[in-house]
């Protein structure tokens, strides 16, 4: 299994636990991945607010570069607004024969040519679809015992494209995390917004937000958070400590990527995964607690 | 922050511009503007609505009435944090995270910009785009506060060192592996009068 990865902006930055576990993980499982040679900012929410067209100029060069650096394989997006990006970019254009004619021609002045055949994909997906959950539960070496995890979705990665996964109830995560040992817990926000980029602009919106999620989470048990966004995970960890004083409860949830939690169950080391960079340490298996952490 | 971000607005306009939306529904993703039957999935699916003046099936309704002034004045199309809850919802499948993005679109072509915020983080991660085909959420995200709410800056240092102490928060510049100057002659080189026309 081949495919090139298309790391984005925040897994080199706030995210960067993500991309390291991400790569740990698929090096175990022997997933080989070669990162997309001079990828650039797929363009996000933002520029999609500003200027459509730009917007998936943006996106279409990577694409292009992907088909130029390694035809037919499969293009890995592990942030959410990445994954959507891409995937919208390839629908407008092949919808749009305006958009597709402006975005051919910007993109012959750079030397760069799109076809249409990239496929884009969530890491999830792989995981799940490619490699297969049996093969997954046969590799974990330490059953991630004691964890009540909450899978959050978030919203970009089934939604409006859902190509691999329910877009109201996904499961991809849950199944994943459960054939790794953890008690998942059932609950119904797993894919509502975590107030994205709002956290930063308009506080009081964006934290009301990811408040909502963690309450719920805890009301139903969790003890831990799965993630597949560097955004959500950002979101529902950093401001956690924010507008908790008024209900008293003063726990504190790791939020976690799914591919830490998975690192973990297949007995690879903390540092490895980035887990040293969480602002809120996970709490350790019940099971193995000296050896894993 | 302070709250007048979420007063409510009292309609003001007198004059409509039956134009509108019309000119909204040619824009790509507006096609099924005009099938909406007011139900209000929308509203209810979204996670937004309680912090917007005007909830997306009332811009809906406003827009297609011709309300420009008051629609591109709202705070809704600011606040749209796009998780197309609505789009997935609609039972007219009128894809309403497009919608908003359009008409976003139009406040900045006509200088309305009602939430100032939302307004310079785009202004920020563009100009960040442009100059090194990448985005750093740290600097954005800096040079966001520092023209609109500079005391959030204070708020949030400490969550800011914590996060440099993790190694997940830097203000160097990510650049591409190649020409950055890419970037700025891809975007030049869209520009033509758009049409938009749907494949048949």
């Amino acid at each position: 299994m081949h495919y090139l990865y298309y790391p984005g902006c925040s897994l080199k930055a706030t995210g960067k636990p993500y991309e390291e576990s991400l790569l740990a993980v698929f090096r175990a499982l022997g997933i080989d991945v070669d990162e997309l040679k001079d990828w650039n900012c797929c363009g996000a929410t933002t520029y999609m607010g500003v200027d459509e067209v730009q917007a998936f100029a943006l996106a279409a060069r990577n694409l292009a570069l992907a088909e130029r650096q390694a035809s037919g394989a499969a293009v890995v997006a592990p942030c959410n607004a990445c994954y959507l990006v891409l995937n919208k970019a390839q629908h407008y254009v092949s919808e749009y024969p305006d958009i597709r004619k402006r975005v051919t021609r910007a993109l012959k002045v750079i030397e760069l040519e799109y076809c249409g055949d990239v496929n884009v994909r969530h890491p999830l997906d792989i995981l799940v679809n490619d490699y297969g959950i049996e093969r997954i539960g046969q590799e974990v070496k330490q059953p991630l015992a004691g964890l009540n995890v909450a899978c959050y979705c978030g919203c970009q990665i089934v939604r409006p494209y859902s190509t691999f996964d329910d877009q109201h109830n996904p499961q991809s995560m849950e199944r994943l995390l459960r054939a790794a040992g953890a008690n998942v817990i059932d609950w119904p926000l797993k894919t509502r917004c975590c107030g994205a980029a709002l956290t930063g602009t308009i506080p009081t919106a964006g934290t009301g937000l990811s408040d909502l999620l963690l309450k719920e989470a805890r009301r139903r048990g969790a003890n831990t958070i799965a993630t597949c966004c560097p955004l959500c995970q950002h979101n529902l960890e950093c401001y956690q400590a924010e507008g908790r004083g008024e209900s008293g409860t003063l726990v504190q949830t790791p939020v976690v990527y799914f591919t830490q939690l998975l690192g973990l169950a297949l007995g690879l080391k903390p540092k490895s995964l980035g887990l040293k960079r969480m602002l809120i340490a996970l709490q350790p298996p019940a099971q193995a607690t000296r050896a894993v952490l | 922050m302070s709250d007048s971000t979420f007063e409510a607005r009292p309609k003001q306009q007198h004059h409509f511009d039956l134009n509108f939306g019309k000119s909204i529904m040619a824009l790509p993703g507006g096609e099924d503007l005009y099938r909406c039957i007011q139900c209000g999935t929308c509203s209810s699916t979204c996670p937004l609505s309680a912090y917007m003046d005007h909830t997306p099936r009332r811009i809906i309704a406003m827009t297609r009435a011709g309300l420009k002034d008051d629609v591109l004045a709202s705070n809704t199309i600011w606040l749209c944090s796009s998780c197309y809850s609505c789009t997935v919802a609609c039972p007219k499948q009128i894809r309403i995270t497009d919608v908003m993005y359009s008409l976003k679109r139009r406040a900045i072509q006509t200088r309305r910009f009602s939430v100032g915020p939302v307004a310079a983080l785009a202004r920020a991660f563009i100009a960040s785009v442009l100059r090194t085909g990448r985005s750093n959420e740290s600097r954005i995200i800096v040079r966001t506060w520092l023209s609109t709410q500079p005391f959030e800056l204070v708020r949030q240092a400490w969550l800011g060192l914590r996060l440099w102490l993790k190694g997940r928060l830097s203000l160097r510049r990510h650049r591409m592996t190649g020409s950055a100057r890419d970037i700025p002659k891809l975007l030049r080189n869209l520009h033509e009068p758009p049409t938009f026309n749907r494949k048949a």
